[in-house]
């Protein structure tokens, strides 16, 4: 399945972003075929609601599920709208977690925070 | 004449000023645009008030007409549509209400309806007509309130407006529309500072201004320095009292409790009225 | 890094007087000013080098090419903000909806970057101070909020506290500020605006499942406001962690761009020592 994870830069080894909306990159990773590719992550510009069009990004790309740190309510509804599950990631590389997810060690995400709601907006 | 009291730093006493001014007139309107923390209301104890809903347009999608074209969620810059499963998602909260989703929907599958973000409370307070602006917590902008609340403001007599505090934009916001400002000092180096900002800011918009200097202690006066320093007017000094300080964490009115407090207000008033004529 | 937001709700309760002796007492590594609107507190933290600047972009503003222009009047008419005057887009007026550049029969209006603040972090051996001031008339503070916290994480990763001066208010600076922070704590006084205050931003905290602590600041000027207070947050079973009393003091440090805790002795000094250790032993170890 396709698996998505924020990365820092690009490389499987770099840690988990600790942010969803505005990490700088997604790494895409096939668990079935072992194959991946980075997505450059375009909502980070947004001067607002960036969790909901990185959301929307990955509802697109057809991601199963979901590794992340923290995900705002908005882009969970986003998600949840499109079936993708989100797991909490733990400290590490994007290897480290993908690997926990397929041993199942990995819990979902529940506590999903009100957002950063910063959209300015005057 | 329409006066703008506003400070740059929250607690110099905007309220203090625009309540007090507003009672040591014959008539007046008191308007509070501090719509995220409206004070005004807790001194000048309205009655008679009504209240009315402020409320902005957020998009509503027809999914029946919708031919998931994604123009919507591609156009709005706030990103607050999302086509998921075959469903479009709206985020009111980030929506800024452009009207641009409904005006470029080529199957014009949407409409706009209104949602509500906050209030007006209109009432009497003695000679005081009284205006509250009020955020509902959790929105972001408290500008469609203050619009709501420049609409209601008659078009004469004496209107006092009590001010956001800083000098970004819903402070801009709420000096548009008036004839003078004046600006609320404290004695202390962060009073000063931030004078400085809404200084710039009532110089931009080429609005007349004096300061009042409040909460003035016998040291130097950093603000009244600046006040020298930039030759700006200096309408009024009113010296720290502890006395004040307590009736005003009482929720009362120095003007109409106090003789000298209503002889101050009404001769920083005259002294308004003649900088407005000239 | 553990982040302890100071906020208020309304202004001039003492935020900025009591985030700075928390980050002289704490000798936190990691602090910052989130009141973009107004900062204050780079006035009374120790004295450091200049800081290294940056521009912000805030939105995108629309701007109309006179010589494409034909003068339709189709964007001032749909514009929701009446931003467009004369074929000119107000500078302070336009969000950056994009509507006139999409309407405009003419290709006339294009989106240009626009710089609405500047974000600023201090830096010395011992510690990192990330700030930002917003240009006058901005919008986005909470973007540039947001900016000032994220310029704080990548430059003090490795400090173990960090201390946040919130701005007032309940919009969207304050919201962006607290997102992400392990504790509020909101100063209060006890006057009738003061509590006002205290409970919509109480309210606001908790909208936001943000966990809070309340101190009493010149609580003396009204005790039994300062009951009603503590007799609230008991209620609501939030801590109050401390009192401080009225002392001139205070405007004394301020004036000489020091905090109160280099005046260990004076009324409020030793009320702002206790309020720390009370944080430190009960919520951040």
């Amino acid at each position: 399945m396709k698996v998505v994870i924020p990365v820092e830069s690009r490389s499987l080894e770099a840690p988990v972003c600790p942010s969803f909306g505005r990490t700088p990159f997604f790494a895409l990773v096939d668990t079935d075929g072992g194959t991946h590719e980075f997505l450059d992550n375009e909502a980070a510009a947004s001067q607002g609601g960036a969790g909901i069009k990185a959301a929307q990004a990955l509802a697109d790309c057809g991601a199963a599920a979901l590794i992340t740190c923290r995900c705002g309510e908005n882009a969970a509804q986003v998600l949840n709208a499109a079936g993708v599950k989100m797991f909490k990631a733990q400290d590490g590389s994007v290897n480290d977690n993908i690997a926990a997810l397929k041993d199942g060690k990995l819990s979902l995400l529940t506590e999903i925070h009100p957002g950063h709601h910063n959209h300015g907006g005057k | 004449m329409r006066i703008a009291v506003l400070s740059g730093k929250g607690g110099t006493g905007k309220t203090f000023v625009s309540v007090n001014l507003a009672c040591a007139a014959e008539q007046s309107v008191y308007a509070d645009y501090d719509v995220e923390e409206p004070n005004g209301h807790l001194f000048l104890n309205p009655e008679r008030t009504v209240k009315a809903p402020v409320t902005v347009m957020v998009p509503e999608v027809d999914m029946g007409q919708c031919i998931r074209c994604r123009r919507c969620v591609d156009f709005c810059k706030y990103n607050a549509l999302a086509l998921v499963q075959d469903k479009v998602l709206v985020f009111y909260e980030v929506c800024h209400s452009c009207g641009g989703c409904a005006l470029f929907c080529p199957a014009k599958a949407i409409a706009e309806k209104e949602r509500a973000i906050g209030s007006i409370e209109e009432g009497e307070s003695g000679n005081v007509t009284v205006l509250t602006g009020c955020l509902n917590t959790g929105e972001a902008s408290g500008i469609p309130i203050i619009k709501g609340l420049m609409d209601k403001l008659p078009k004469d007599g004496d209107i006092m407006i009590d001010c956001p505090p800083g000098s970004a934009c819903v402070a801009m916001e709420s000096i548009r529309a008036a004839d003078y400002c004046v600006l609320v000092a404290e004695p202390t180096l962060f009073g000063v500072h931030n004078l400085s900002m809404v200084y710039d800011l009532a110089k931009l918009f080429k609005k007349p201004f004096g300061v009042v200097l409040n909460k003035c202690l016998p040291e130097e006066n950093p603000a009244e320095r600046f006040c020298v320093e930039h030759q700006i007017r200096v309408l009024a000094r009113i010296p720290y009292d502890e006395e004040l300080g307590r009736l005003n964490s009482k929720g009362r009115i120095a003007a109409r409790e106090d003789k000298r407090y209503r002889a101050l207000f009404e001769r920083l008033l005259e002294a308004l009225r003649k900088e407005a004529v000239s | 890094m553990k982040q302890l937001l100071i906020l208020s709700g309304k202004g001039g309760t003492g935020k900025t007087t009591v985030a700075s002796a928390l980050i002289a007492l704490s000798r936190s590594r990691a602090f910052a000013d989130c009141d973009v609107d107004a900062p204050n507190l780079h006035l009374v933290v120790s004295r450091m080098s200049e800081p290294e600047k940056a521009d912000y972009h805030g939105f995108g503003k629309a701007m109309i090419d006179p010589s494409k222009c034909v003068r339709c009047g189709q964007c001032e008419e749909n514009c929701r903000f009446e931003a467009i005057r004369d074929f000119t887009v107000g500078e302070f007026e336009c969000e950056g909806c994009g509507v006139c550049v999409e309407i405009c029969p003419a290709q006339a209006i294009a989106m240009r970057d626009h710089v609405s603040g500047e974000l600023m972090l201090y830096r010395d051996d011992q510690s990192v101070f990330s700030t930002a001031q917003l240009r006058m008339g901005s919008g986005a503070s909470g973007k540039l909020v947001t900016a000032v916290k994220k310029q704080l994480a990548q430059e003090a990763c490795d400090a173990e506290l960090a201390i946040i001066d919130g701005s007032p208010g309940i919009g969207c600076p304050v919201i962006a500020s607290i997102a992400g922070v392990d504790m509020a704590l909101i100063v209060a006084e006890p006057t009738i605006s003061g509590m006002h205050d205290m409970k919509r931003m109480i309210d606001t905290a908790q909208h936001f499942g943000v966990r809070c602590a309340v101190c009493v600041n010149k609580y003396d000027v009204n005790l039994a406001n300062t009951e009603e207070i503590e007799e609230y947050c008991d209620s609501f079973q939030i801590p109050v962690v401390g009192r401080i009393p009225f002392d001139k003091t205070v405007v004394q440090a301020v004036n000489r761009c020091q905090s109160i805790a280099d005046y260990p002795d004076s009324p409020a000094g030793k009320a702002i020592l206790s309020i720390w250790k009370n944080i430190n032993i009960n919520f951040i170890g």
